[in-house]
């Protein structure tokens, strides 16, 4: 979910986007988006750099990312794991979805695994309802995910590309 | 454009954009609100539309609205007393409660809240829902605001105040469905914060969620230490505001009752900060006059308001040089009762307990600063109290105040000037310092001394006074927006005011954290005021180098103003802090 590079690297990259935006208060969202692709997820100290560079109270920044669900202030795991729980994909099984998935990777929704691997979380509609009920990992829609078996599958898949 | 609407079968007419509530209030209808608050002389509107206890029904409208949010339109017929208005308005609160501790009877807000007024006044008898309740930590991290989560009911009053007017930015809602809440960024505890401890969101919080450290049972604990020789001081502000915690109306000068009081309260001397506010008046001028003369850098600032320090010295660290050395009054008097009283007395500084009665909050968190004392265990001011928390001990105390005789200050740190007692609002020290000014560099007698454009509630106020050949550039703000905006221009280099009075408090410290609250009505503040200038009025001697005492005290023990031992005991240094 995060990219390579050294702690530096990743607040100059950060600071070169900001640095390009010609209207910084008001692009608060992009920048949090931009800030959490760089590092995975987005700390005490990136928020309040942030802040700084922005000139806004590091609070409004806070509540701003504590209001989305897509903002993380916890590092994710290298794939993050997510099951909707949209009003189709509830009806065909999500939740048997979610609990097989904690059962599997033996953590709870909003966790992640010890070896760093998986985050597992909940997310609503994706528009991929004829497939219900879905999974999406790193983005990618996984269908029709009612047997245990086709779980574990696509979770080895992740797996074994480490 | 004028809109006719009707209101509860009443027609009227009011301007286009004006919101129902507002339209109702024209014709004596009060719909209740809660989060609701808009105070115009601080340019202070919280009309976010999350409480709903305002809602009203709307004749062809299948949902209630809120009437603080909804603007009038041609034609529409409201019905603020209707069965279904009344009820869900009733539901409304119902359902805060169910969320709200119910512990009003040990609140500090106990009869001061609204949300305990509303629940009366609309008739909530049982809470029809039950459900989880929050459990935030209570933060008591600082010496001066108490935040209690599990009282606030999210209708972002101090947010607004916050951010908008004291630009300070401590509060922001966090989270999202039941569990937001107003937290401070990163939920850091107040004291890690660039909070100024101003007070103001005390002064604007509905419920008992922002209350000040109460440091009553202190002070009880030292009048009741024989071993303990106590002083009080009390702020100028104080005198004209203490009455209304007595049923006294805003504004009543109740100086006499009040020195009654606390001499009834046990207290071996009581002073008046007054007079370290005429001291200050001696210092700063002086510091003024040297700047001046040496090419120092102007303008020179106020310090007396130690949530304004806190604010510049989050800020705006690169100015840490242009605010006054000046320690702010009451820490003066400290200083002096525990030096010179304590050496008139013959008494150990350690056995003398200094409190200081304030209409303010930051106050308290100001006596815990180390620089403020002789030592790691003199401190200037020992305990802080706020006029609040003052009517409350007289309460406690059984003391009748309405009936007590009046009484004087005793001698000599109680004398004072009718320039002092102005310095409790906006633009008093710098007509103060105005005064004395005038006469020390022309050595002439000032006739008229009242500055009567350095008063009232206008944001930013501006004299240019001519004094022996030089034009001096004198302004004074009020509210931390405000001041942000003038040092923005100081930094830039736009400024060319020889001298600025700065207050954090929107009409300075009658208007300060700790005095009793106001509920919305700021007409409360201009009494405070014209108490305070009556009280200037009536006083024999109206500049700050004509008191006696002060005069005495440089004489006997201080030497020249602004000289070693002004500067060892009377001016302090500045910290630069983290814009967090």
């Amino acid at each position: 979910m995060c990219e390579a590079g050294t702690p530096n690297q990743f607040a100059q990259k950060l600071d070169n986007f900001i640095d390009g935006l010609t209207h910084k208060k008001e692009n608060l969202i992009a920048v949090l988006h931009h800030a959490q692709e760089i590092y995975g997820y987005l700390p005490d100290n990136v928020q309040w750099h942030i802040a700084q560079k922005l000139d806004i109270p590091s609070a409004t920044v806070y509540g701003v990312v504590s209001f989305y669900s897509f903002f993380t202030m916890i590092p994710r795991g290298e794939h993050v794991v997510n099951v909707c729980t949209g009003t189709a994909c509830f009806v065909r099984g999500a939740e048997k979805l979610k609990e097989e998935l904690e059962s599997q990777l033996k953590i709870k929704a909003g966790e992640t695994t010890p070896d760093n691997l998986f985050t597992l979380e909940t997310l609503r509609c994706v528009g991929a309802c004829g497939l219900a009920p879905v999974m999406i990992v790193d983005g990618k829609v996984h269908g029709r995910m009612q047997k245990p078996q086709d779980i574990n599958e696509v979770l080895a898949k992740y797996r074994s590309e480490g | 454009m004028d809109i006719q609407l009707t209101i509860n079968d009443i027609a009227l007419k009011v301007p286009e954009g004006t919101t129902i509530l507002e339209a109702a209030r024209t014709v004596n209808i009060d719909i209740p609100t809660l989060c609701y608050l808009k105070l115009n002389e601080m340019h202070y509107n919280n009309n976010i539309a999350s409480c709903r206890v305002c809602v009203v029904e709307i004749e062809g409208r299948r949902n209630l609205a809120s009437s603080c949010s909804t603007p009038v339109s041609s034609g529409m017929v409201v019905r603020t007393d209707s069965l279904r208005a009344i009820q869900a308005r009733r539901a409304m609160v119902e359902l805060l409660l169910s969320d709200h501790p119910k512990s009003c009877l040990t609140c500090a807000k106990n009869q001061d809240c609204d949300l305990q007024s509303l629940a009366s006044e609309l008739g909530v008898r049982h809470i029809s829902y039950e459900g989880d309740e929050s459990e935030f930590e209570i933060d008591t991290s600082s010496s001066s605001i108490v935040r209690d989560p599990n009282k606030c009911i999210r209708c972002r009053r101090c947010e607004t105040m916050c951010n908008e007017v004291q630009t300070v930015g401590v509060y922001s809602a966090v989270g999202r469905g039941f569990e937001t809440v107003v937290k401070t960024a990163f939920d850091l505890p107040l004291s890690k914060t660039a909070c100024t401890f101003c007070g103001q969101c005390i002064a604007v919080c509905p419920t008992g969620a922002l209350t000040e450290l109460d440091q009553v049972d202190k002070v009880w604990k030292a009048l009741n230490d024989p071993n303990q020789f106590v002083v009080v001081q009390t702020a100028p502000a104080v005198r004209v505001a203490l009455g209304e915690g007595f049923g006294l109306d805003p504004g009543t000068i109740v100086t006499g009752k009040m020195v009654a009081a606390l001499r009834r309260l046990g207290f071996d001397r009581v002073f008046d900060t007054d007079f370290a506010a005429d001291l200050t008046i001696m210092e700063e001028a002086t510091e003024l006059v040297h700047r001046i003369q040496h090419g120092g850098r102007l303008p020179l600032l106020t310090s007396c308001c130690p949530a304004w320090v806190k604010f510049f010295e989050h800020q705006f660290p690169d100015l840490l040089d242009i605010p006054s050395t000046c320690k702010s009054p009451h820490e003066m008097l400290g200083v002096l009762i525990k030096s010179y009283y304590a050496r008139t007395l013959g008494i150990d500084p350690k056995t003398i307990t200094v409190v200081s009665v304030m209409p303010c909050v930051a106050k308290k968190y100001e006596a815990a600063r180390p620089e403020l004392s002789q030592g790691a265990e003199t401190a200037d001011v020992d305990i802080v109290i706020t006029t609040r928390e003052l009517a409350r001990m007289i309460r406690e105390a059984s003391i009748h105040f309405d009936h007590l005789k009046d009484q004087e200050f005793d001698h000599p740190l109680g004398e004072s000037t009718g320039a002092s007692v102005i310095f409790g609002t906006t633009g008093g020290v710098l007509e103060a310092a105005l005064r004395t000014a005038y006469e020390v560099l022309t050595g002439e007698t000032l006739e008229k001394v009242e500055f009567e454009v350095l008063r009232g509630m206008n944001g930013l106020k501006e004299a240019v006074v001519p004094i022996a050949g030089r034009d001096y550039r004198a302004a004074v703000v009020h509210g931390l927006g405000n001041a942000r905006t003038i040092l923005e221009k100081i930094q830039a280099g736009e400024s060319d005011y020889d001298v600025i009075e700065i207050m954090a408090c929107p009409g300075g410290c009658i208007g300060g954290g700790g005095q009793p609250y106001h509920h919305g009505n700021l007409e409360i503040l201009s009494s405070r005021a014209e108490g305070l200038y009556r009280e200037d009025r009536s006083k024999p001697l109206r500049k700050s180098h004509e008191n006696p005492a002060i005069i005495g005290l440089y004489k006997d023990y201080l030497g020249e103003p602004y000289g070693e031992l002004a500067h060892k005991l009377l001016h302090t240094s500045y910290v630069a802090r983290k814009k967090i």
